[in-house]
Formats: structure tokens, sequence, C-alpha cells
């Protein structure tokens, strides 16, 4: 029977949920448990929030509005150097920009701000240049869907691509050098100190991106997918949506790619490489194209397994198993392994094209597959089997101690001892034509 | 002579792909509250001229009327200026085009031969995205739930249901579109159509594949949503039966040219129809 819950039991389970997730990350991060795989845990938690941002923006173009988009790691690029550049402290210019005097902004907004307004002007510079770094990539992101958007399908992946790769090219140029400090890297801009801040941040952004797709907008979107001639037929003008959904999908990957400047304190262009747009287009097609809860899936799925659970086939130690295969590189046959078994046997994702729901988490928990469903069962007879045996075997033992004391007292009184048969249940039988 | 008004009107349409002729000057005239029947053999250019009435196609010459207004028109530029076979070359001297999402606003709906409905979505969210044109709130608004964006959504929602209740389909409302059977799935694309509130409905070969009963009902129905919706319907079908039953008035078209027109009884006895459509030796 399937269950149905209440729109409140839902409210309070997600809420909980959220509260305890963002406990734990403040626990974690605050030292309060021991040990380097909690450390590792915070880092996980923070690239995943990041790559999950990422993968739902792209899903949002991918998945929900069938353009087949591949720019993703050039808008990540613009949106981490747009808030690097203005957040560089001032007294830091002259080092980051060593080799072009300095720079021409000589000044950083969180500084502006945190003379103004204290604490709060502080936060208020890290807020702003993000959503400006959403804003810029949206705008560049507009400029560009007009030529591309109308191409379809391979076509206008490869022009992302292109694009992407354009981009990356015009940040390390050296003319532009004062600004973006050509081919080497910026550093010393402000970053969060909390691993709560991209959680949060992230969270909302892909809340919005939820809250759009099942908007009557996200109904458009969905339709261009499904059929883009109907779609037209039933007024929906595709140029609008599309370029709509580009660059929505562009401002979040700005946004992500401020946050990620921030996770690594250090930017250069030269990691935004197209290999990085297959990483998120993995992500999302491991969590399911079509569903923004895959997407989040899997970037903590990818992001831990990549920088975390598998780390130890690359350092020759990994479960308690040493082998000699396991050299630098290893973790990368394994994981292209798993990614072909995921592909082979969830061919739709993680998700397929459904969300997260409470009432699907339940009923799955209740038909969930023998084995899993028989484990408590299974269990408890096990202990129990396990329980009679030691309690035979303890009632034996006294028995055998009876005996014993038994006979000894008949040794010790002089009767003479009556000798029984072994007792055995094997019965020896000769060969007759042997003997 | 028909004096009722005239909702659509084409005027030496023609459609040329590279050398062929898809559509050969042709000229209709749809009145209001009319149900007009397209038909021909295979290839005759029926559903070019459709797609030429509602904007997929740039005519290559010839000019397309919606009440009273010529929203397209057109004439052999470029490289067709020399390929053109068409009759009437210099008459047309402006160029209007207007996409199909222009067209659909103006009040001319569709259904398709191939049945197109939204795949990933349910009966009632195929309905609705054909109410989005028709929606005021912006893209931001509508993201967070503003107070007009859920009035707009509630309105858009019981008018949905309203129209499935309608057409027959409020049991199947929740159902994945393509979970319908095949007749249900013709209402629904019907029905989505409706939800643009058009005027003037285009329905290419809404009887294919039915078989006797279904399409009779079929008639039944096309009948009952022009009173209902005060449409003008213009429809192409091969099933004779539909077409003799149901339009009042029918245009015959063989190789892209338009052969005949009249009522069923004058096309039934046609002799030009009865060699080029029904077959010669009939």
């Amino acid at each position: 029977m399937e269950i149905k819950l209440k729109n409140k039991t839902k409210a309070a389970l997600s809420t909980i949920a959220i509260a305890l997730f963002l406990i734990l990350i403040y626990a974690a991060d605050n030292g309060m448990f021991s040990g380097s795989s909690w450390r590792m845990f915070i880092t996980v938690i923070e690239k995943g929030a990041i790559f999950a941002l990422v993968a739902a923006s792209m899903n949002l173009l991918n998945g929900f509005t069938g353009l087949f988009s591949l720019g993703q790691a050039g808008f990540m690029l613009m949106g981490a150097y747009s808030y690097a550049i203005f957040t560089i402290p001032a007294a830091s210019h002259d080092t980051v920009y060593q080799y072009f005097d300095g720079g021409i902004i000589k000044w950083s907004i969180v500084e502006i701000l945190e003379n103004k307004m204290g604490i709060a002007g502080h936060y208020l510079g890290i807020f702003l240049p993000m959503i400006f770094a959403g804003l810029l990539v949206a705008g560049v992101a507009y400029l560009i869907a007009i030529p591309v958007l109308r191409l379809k399908s391979d076509y206008l992946a490869i022009a992302t691509l292109g694009f992407a790769e354009i981009l990356r090219a015009f940040f390390q140029w050296n003319t532009l050098g004062p600004v973006t400090n050509g081919s080497n890297v910026l550093r010393k801009y402000t970053t969060y100190e909390s691993a709560i801040f991209p959680v949060i941040i992230a969270g909302i952004c892909i809340a919005i991106i939820f809250l759009l797709i099942n908007s009557t907008y996200g109904r458009a979107f969905k339709a261009i997918r499904d059929d883009e001639i109907a779609a037209e037929a039933m007024g929906i003008n595709l140029f609008k949506h599309k370029s709509m959904s580009f660059v929505i999908s562009s401002f979040f990957a700005g946004i992500s790619g401020a946050l990620l400047a921030m996770f690594q304190t250090t930017i250069s262009a030269t990691p935004f490489t197209t290999q990085m747009t297959y990483e998120i287009l993995l992500i999302v097609v491991i969590g399911g194209i079509g569903s923004i809860s895959g997407s989040v899936i899997g970037a903590f799925l990818f992001t831990a397994s990549a920088e975390w659970w598998l780390r130890g086939l690359d350092s020759g130690r990994w479960l308690g198993i040493s082998s000699g295969i396991m050299r630098p590189g290893f973790r990368k046959v394994v994981f292209a392994i798993l990614i072909m078994m995921i592909v082979l046997f969830y061919a739709r994702g993680i998700m397929g094209d459904k969300e997260f729901s409470w009432d699907r988490f339940v009923n799955w928990w209740r038909s969930r597959p023998g084995a899993i469903k028989a484990w408590p069962d299974k269990l408890k007879a096990n202990s129990e089997a396990r329980k009679k045996a030691r309690t035979a075997k303890a009632v034996a033992k006294a028995k055998a101690k009876e005996d014993k004391a038994d006979s000894e007292k008949k040794k010790s009184s002089g009767i003479p001892l009556f000798t029984p048969l072994p007792m055995s249940d094997e019965v020896i039988i000769f060969d007759k034509e042997g003997n | 002579m028909d004096n009722r008004q005239v909702v659509l009107k084409l005027s030496d349409l023609t459609m040329q792909f590279g050398g062929v002729v898809a559509v050969d000057n042709l000229n209709l005239v749809l009145h209001k509250n009319e149900i007009l029947g397209l038909i021909g053999p295979n290839g005759a250019g029926k559903t070019t001229a459709f797609n030429c009435i509602t904007g997929v196609y740039e005519p290559t010459n010839g000019s397309i009327e919606i009440n009273g207004e010529i929203v397209i028109e057109n004439y052999p530029k470029g490289k067709m200026k020399e390929e053109y076979k068409g009759l009437n070359a210099g008459k047309y001297t402006k160029s209007l085009v207007m996409l199909p999402d222009k067209i659909t606003k103006l009040g001319v709906a569709r259904t398709f031969q191939n049945i197109r409905l939204f795949k990933g979505m349910t009966v009632l969210e195929n309905v609705l995205v054909a109410m989005h044109m028709n929606q005021e709130e912006s893209v931001f608004g509508a993201t967070f739930r503003s107070r007009k964006a859920r009035r707009e959504e509630k309105a858009m929602r019981a008018e949905a249901l309203e129209l499935l209740e309608k057409v027959g389909l409020y049991e199947n409302r929740d159902d994945l579109s393509t979970s319908l059977p095949y007749g249900k799935q013709r209402h629904l694309e019907i029905a989505r159509a409706l939800a643009t509130h058009p005027t003037i409905l285009l329905l290419d070969e809404p009887a294919a594949g039915m078989n006797p009963q279904e399409s009779d009902e079929l008639m039944k129905f096309i009948g009952e949503i022009r009173d209902k919706f005060d449409l003008s319907i213009l429809m192409i079908e091969h099933h004779m039966q539909v077409i003799m039953g149901i339009c009042e008035h029918i245009y015959v078209l063989n190789y892209g040219g338009q052969i005949a027109d009249g009522t069923p009884a004058e096309i039934q006895s046609n002799p030009a129809v009865i060699e080029a459509y029904l077959g010669g030796d009939e």
C-alpha cells in the first residue's frame, strides 16, 4: 500500500533533515570531531555543494530545456575571476599583480564596505561581488545566446564548448594582465570562513532553480525539451524561453564559479578546461538528466569518490588492501569502471527524471528488496541461535564438570571404575576381504 | 454566396522547395463557424499549406489573411527569383513573416498529423503549457510565487480542468500523456489547441488510425467543440466518411494545385476529383 504523508509532516521532515545537516557541518567545521576524516568530510561538503549548484544549473539547460550546452566551465571561470578581482585587499595588489605594476584596480569592495559598515560590510562585500559575478556572466551569456541558440543539439554543444574555450583564452590574455593578471594566478582575495557559507548559498540557488522549474516558465522549458515544434505552436516563443534558460543557467554557473574561487583560495584559468565541463556533465548524467535532486546527490557522490573514498587507490592502500597496482592514476581506472557500471545498470541516472520526495522515500523504505528487509529478522535469528548455542554449551560444560566430580568421588571412595565404551556416532565397518 | 465573416483567407499561396512546388497557387476562404475540409492524395501539399498558415514555413509567394488582416505575405526573392515556377510572380511586393508563436497568439491553433504531445508531462500539464502564453507575470515573479503568479496559476488550473472535463479527459488528468490510448491522445491534442483560446482551429488528420466507431465519435466531438468554443475549423482528412459527414465545404488539392472546391455533394460527383483522388477506374 502506498503511503501518502501530510504536507505538514513532509515540511517537518525536511526542516529536521536540513537542520541536522547544517548542525553536522557546523560541528565538523569547528573541530568538534577529531580525525582527518572529518576534515575531508568538510572539504567534500564544500566542493560538493559548489558542484551541486553548477550541475543543477547545467541540468536546467540540458535536462529541462533540452539545450545540449557545454559552456559551463567557461561561465564558472568568468564568475571566479570577476569575484576574485574585486576582493583582493589593496595592500596585496603589489604582490599579486607583481608583473603588472600592481594592476589597475587598487581597491577591494570588501575593505571599502568594511570601513563603512564593519562586520556587516564584510559579508556584504563578499555577497555583492558574488551576485555581480553572476550578473556579468548572465550578460555575457545573453550575448553568446544570440548567435548560438540558432543551433540545435550537437552543433549547439560544439559552439558553446568553443565559447568556453575562448573565454579561457581571453582571461589568460597578457594584454588584459592589469585586470586578470594574465596567465598568473589570482590569490589573497577574501574568502568565506565557514563551510556553512557555500552550503547555504548553493542551497538557496538550487531552491530557486527548483522553484523556477516548477513555475509555468519551467513547464514551457520542458515543453521545448519534449517537442520544439509543438511548443512553438502552443504560443511559446522559442528564442525568448531558450535564452531565458541559458541566461539563468549561466547566472548560477557564475555564482558557483565565485564560490569555487573562494573554496580554492587561488584561481587561474588553466583548470577550467573542457574536462571540467565533462565532469559536471557526468554529475548530471549520474544523478539523472531532468532531476535537480539527482544532480545534488550526484555532485556529492562524485566529489566524495574523487576526493576521498577512492583516494587510497592512488597511494597503494585502500580498504586495508595493499597492492602494487595501486599506483597514482589507478583511481581513475576504477572510477571509469564505476561510471560504466552506472551507465549500464542505471541508464537514466540515480534519480531518472524524478525528484526526491518524502513520499517516495518512505514507500521505498517499506518496499525495499527482500534481502534488505529480511536483514533485521535475520540478525535477530542469528543472535538467538548463538544465544541458544551458548546456553547449550554452558549446560554441557556444567554437566561435564558434575560428571567429573562424580567420578573423582567414586574413585576416591574405592569403587572400581566402570569404563563405558566410547560414545561415537560413527560405526566402523571393517572390510570383509581386507582381513 | 456566403455572407458570413471571413476569418482566414489564403491568396495565391505558393510554397516551393528547391524545384518542387509543394503548394501551388492555393486560394482558400474560411468563414466564421464553418467546417472546411482540405483533401487530396498523399503528397498533395495539404500539410505544407498548414505549415504555411501557422508560420512554420515562409511561403514563397502569396499572402495569408487572418480576421481581415494580412499577417503573412511573401514574394520570390534571391535564388527563388529565377527558379520560381508558380503563378502571379509579380503580384506581391511585401515580405511579411510571422513566427508560429505569434500566429498562435492571433488565435490560430493546430493539431499535428503525427501526434506531438509533450511526452514527459501529464495530461493536465500538457494543457497548462498551452496557457502559458497568456501569462502576464514575469519569470522573476513566477519563480518567487508572487501573489499575481499564484492567482494566475490557480486560474489556469481551474480553466484547464474545466477544459479537460469538456473533452472527457478529466479522469485521466494526472496520467502521463503518452500512456493514454490513441484516441484519447487525439482528444488531448485538440484540448491543448483549445487551451490557447483560438478562433480558428486547424486539424491535421484528426481521424488518422481510428476505427469507424471512433471516427464517428470524433465527428460528433468536432461539431460539439465548434459550437461550444465558437470556432471556425479547417481540417485535413483522409477518411471520406468524416469529411463528407461533417464539412460544409471542401477543397481538393492534387500535386500542390487546387483542382476543385464545393459542397460534399458537388465534390463527390466532380469527375476531376474522382479521377485524381479517388482513382480513375472507380
